[in-house]
């Protein structure tokens, strides 16, 4: 591009949402004070305290900054501002954000007299909370959750005012707030209340990884009815509805409708969905490392398997070994603290893009055994690549709008924001037949040249 | 074959991408003086929003020019010589061609007011013209914005989206009456009103007024009044951009001159796009079409006359499409603004005056269709199309009318209220809605 673009000073915000963000600041304060306090009972006082004022905040900050505004795509200077533009607030949201996750993973487990390690105070904060829906104490896990629903249904509340003219962003913020909030965080705490294993109905082997493992088997099957019945569960969702359920509907019915990781890419990635990479290199990444998971994660789990079979003979101690290495690279490190940390600078969906074995699974499911499709109509585009900025997935989504071509990508989550950032209605979400499901519109002709190869 | 096109715009960038298909080993130079790369026009407000950033706006990653061996050269051509077929460019050097095309598109509209070349008085069209908006509209209070049409209201959102107060004046008595219907101008106002930004209808600016250092202070209406502002955004339209053609000798008019197969008056040298004007514009169709749209379909068809293919330019059933704030807008067919013997029309329009839909029909039985407005809402396409080139009669269009149902899952289906409409108008042949939008059906 040629002539220079000097950034222009952003409009300024208006008192209102100036004091709203300040309420979410001093929420953050007092939960600082609430990791630092001494005292146990001022300590309770600072944690709600601050959980009540981030919410709060969080839910004026949008409703005035959505609110005030007619109904329609909300993007103004969204790649200007420092927060979501890359800048200097985007870096230190990632630092604060790894940070957080690498305390949580490796300094935050109990040394075996209840301490937590430097979130201590805030676990034990949760203790009454956790022993009112599971009859124990918390832990760093329970506090985590804890966070970690609350963001989603806070962004989900921002996500459902932003985005309030699309019925279809609006079900589909309410239905991974549903999700979390139901099968994530108060179904596996009343099943801990109820003396029963903590299982996540809406998370499946190979994302949840061990659920197929046969040690995680026989422990479940061993604790009788229920048990057998999550098992039941966990393999027919993996191997039988998942195929099913992404025929009919493609891979959106698990990654931008139920699933956690999916969820919180949704709401609280949502500022951050156009930071993802669009180019063909990034795209060649997503094939090596995405596909070579998927791979490792099968061998690992038949392996056990054989393990198992043989009477635990075969591999020795190589194979709980390698699975524990899985659990920390790809579980931990890729999923977590890359997955979330670096949402502020690659955009919300790092880790379902480059790294979830599932979503490799469903990907190849929705390439080639299903009936769903982002059809383009007709020759409406106009290549303004609004559709490419808002992909979550660094699909160049404009690609196909304008040669006229059906968007069928095995990383697209269905998320439908092209279709509502599309100004000129050209983008829709189907489930047709899939015969000729690849055939392009006859109003305009595409050429041949291949994007990616 | 070495064809050189004059400009990356879309369709210079289209007739390239298809030769490339139907010649493999055909050199393919283009000359920009705009940008190295083929930007998206259309996208240009959206850079300015901070929606998207300048990169964002090319449609294709840089590799793909050199990876389809398409040979970009960022300089002016200053000069055209037809008999020995080269042209010389700013740079120093010329380029020998076998063919050429022209896709220099087009200049902003200056109607010669008073003040007009005063600092802060632009039009939007090109990346020059985006980066003067930005510089100019930085910490100012108003904006006037002169044109009723699509830039018009496209310039308005963006000052509004900077906190700067636009006034738009329109000529007109309501928003884009050359296109729309005053029932679809009255939603466009709507819009207007819902965002806060004042409209002039009937009015005309007279002069710009400048300050000491030569910019912009005010501009003064036919009316008579002074409207204090710093920026003033022309938005009347634009005029084929012929600064190589005409000096060239080659025959130009409005735009530079072309047959049915693009062809100039000059051997070997052919025009398409904005900048192109055919010397007999097929039923219906205007000499020069100034859309993207057009633009892509006159660069595809030229390709093919350039390759040996004659193929003759037909635009085939009219489509069109804007979003006005955020209000949608596509049309199909033959949708006149004002009456039209022989023509009639069904308006219905849903009591939040966000959504409404205009189907035009022959006045004589069985009433075939004849086209669509389609406001805040979306329609297929193909479906449209199909319906209009097959004469479909309105009853059976609006029985079925679920077919042309383009808008995401989830939306409320106004279908059966559109229908209902139809019994009014027509109650002696009431229908029944026969066909919705369902989950797992593809209309095509």
């Amino acid at each position: 591009m040629s002539p220079t673009l000097a950034s222009p000073p952003l409009p300024s915000s208006s008192p209102a949402e100036k004091l709203s963000l300040a309420v979410v600041a001093a929420g953050l304060l007092a939960l600082v004070l609430a990791l630092t306090d001494g005292e146990l009972g001022r300590r309770q006082t600072w944690f709600y305290a601050a959980l009540a004022l981030v919410s709060g905040g969080t839910l004026a900050w949008s409703w005035v900054k959505y609110g005030g505004h007619p109904a329609g795509v909300q993007q103004n200077n969204l790649w200007l501002r420092a927060s979501t533009g890359r800048g200097a607030v985007a870096w230190v949201t990632g630092l604060v954000l790894t940070g957080f996750y690498v305390v949580l993973y490796w300094y935050s487990g109990n040394d075996g007299q209840g301490n937590f390690g430097p979130l201590n105070n805030l676990v034990h904060a949760l203790d009454g909370f956790s022993q009112w829906l599971r009859a124990r104490p918390a832990d760093q896990w329970f506090l985590y959750g804890t966070f970690y629903t609350l963001a989603i249904l806070l962004m989900g509340g921002r996500a459902i005012w932003k985005y309030r003219h699309s019925r279809y962003q609006v079900v589909r913020t309410a239905s991974v707030m549903f999700f979390q909030l139901g099968f994530a965080y108060i179904i596996p705490g009343l099943l801990q209340f109820f003396q029963q294993p903590e299982f996540y109905f809406s998370y499946f082997w190979p994302l949840k990884y061990d659920y197929l493992f046969p040690g995680t088997v026989t422990s479940l099957v061993q604790n009788g009815g229920l048990g057998v019945f999550m098992v039941f569960w966990g393999a027919v969702m993996s191997l039988v509805a998942t195929p099913v359920l992404t025929y009919f509907f493609g891979k959106r019915w698990y990654c931008s409708w139920v699933c956690g990781c999916g969820g919180l890419a949704e709401t609280a990635g949502d500022p951050y969905r156009h930071l993802s990479d669009k180019s063909r290199t990034a795209w060649r990444w997503e094939v090596r490392l995405i596909y070579t998971i998927l791979g490792i994660i099968i061998v690992l789990t038949a392996l056990l398997w054989v393990h198992f079979a043989t009477g635990n003979t075969l591999l020795g101690e190589a194979g709980t070994v390698a699975a524990q290495w899985y659990g920390f690279a790809i579980g931990a490190v890729f999923s977590g603290v890359i997955g979330v940390g670096f949402y502020p600078l690659m955009g919300s969906r790092v880790w379902c893009r480059f790294g979830c074995p599932m979503a490799a699974y469903l990907g190849l499911l929705q390439k080639h055994f299903s009936r769903f499709r982002i059809s383009t109509n007709g020759a409406q585009c106009i290549s303004c690549g609004n559709c490419s900025n808002v992909c979550e997935m660094g699909i160049d989504v404009q690609q196909y709008a304008q040669r006229g071509e059906p968007i069928i990508r095995a990383s697209c989550v269905g998320c439908g924001m092209c279709s509502t950032a599309c100004p000129r209605g050209v983008l829709n979400l189907e489930n047709g037949p899939k015969e000729g499901r690849y055939q392009g519109s006859q109003l305009i002709h595409a050429d041949s040249l291949r994007i990616l190869s | 074959m070495h064809l050189v096109i004059i400009g990356n715009g879309i369709t210079g960038v289209t007739c390239a991408l298809t030769v490339r298909r139907l010649r493999p080993e055909a050199r393919i130079t283009l000359v920009s003086s705009e940008s190295t790369h083929h930007y998206s026009r259309t996208a240009l407000m959206y850079v300015y929003m901070g929606h998207m950033r300048p990169q964002d706006i090319k449609p294709y990653e840089d590799w793909f020019w050199t990876e389809n061996r398409l040979e970009l050269v960022h300089a002016t051509a200053t000069a055209l010589d037809t008999a020995d077929r080269y042209v010389t460019l700013d740079n120093g050097t010329t380029l020998p061609y076998t063919h050429l095309l022209l896709a220099t598109g087009s200049e902003s509209k200056r109607f010669g007011w008073p003040g007009e070349n005063l600092a802060g008085v632009q039009g939007l069209y090109n990346l020059n013209d985006l980066a003067a908006i930005t510089r100019d509209t930085h910490g100012i209070s108003r904006g006037v914005v002169v044109g009723g049409g699509l830039i018009g209201v496209e310039l308005a959102e963006m000052l509004h989206t900077r906190g700067i107060e636009p006034v738009v004046l329109v000529r007109e008595a309501y928003y884009w009456s050359a296109v729309l219907p005053p029932a679809e101008g009255n939603l466009v106002d709507r819009q207007f009103a819902e965002n806060h930004v004042l409209v002039r209808y009937g009015t005309e600016m007279r002069e710009i007024l400048g300050d000491d250092q030569g910019r912009v202070r005010a501009v003064v209406t036919t009316a008579g009044e002074e409207i204090a502002c710093q920026w003033v955004g022309l938005a009347i339209g634009v005029a084929p951009n012929l600064g190589l053609a005409k000096p060239s000798g080659i025959e130009t008019d409005r735009g530079v001159l072309v047959d049915e197969f693009l062809r100039t008056s000059a051997p070997q040298v052919y025009a398409a796009g904005d900048c192109a004007q055919h010397r007999q514009p097929a039923a219906g169709q205007v000499p020069v079409e100034q859309l993207w749209y057009t633009g892509r379909m006159q660069g595809e068809t030229v390709a093919h006359t350039i390759c040996g293919q004659d193929t003759a330019y037909r635009r085939g059933i009219w489509f069109n499409s804007a979003k006005f704030f955020n209000l949608e807008y596509q049309t199909y067919g033959q949708a006149p603004a004002k009456a039209e013997a022989g023509v009639e029309s069904l308006y219905w329009e849903h009591p939040s005056a966000r959504v409404a839909l205009r189907v035009y029909y022959r006045a004589e039985a069985p009433h075939a269709v004849l086209g669509f407005n389609a406001m805040g809402l979306r329609l297929r396409h193909a479906v449209c199309e199909q319906w209009i080139a097959q004469q479909v009669p309105i009853a059976a269009v609006m029985a079925e009318f679920g077919r042309a149902n383009f808008d995401p899952e989830f939306f409320t289906q106004h279908e059966k209220a559109m229908v209902a409409a139809y019994n009014i108008q027509f109650p002696t042949q009431p229908i029944a809605l026969k066909r919705r939008k369902g989950l797992f059906s593809m209309n095509r």
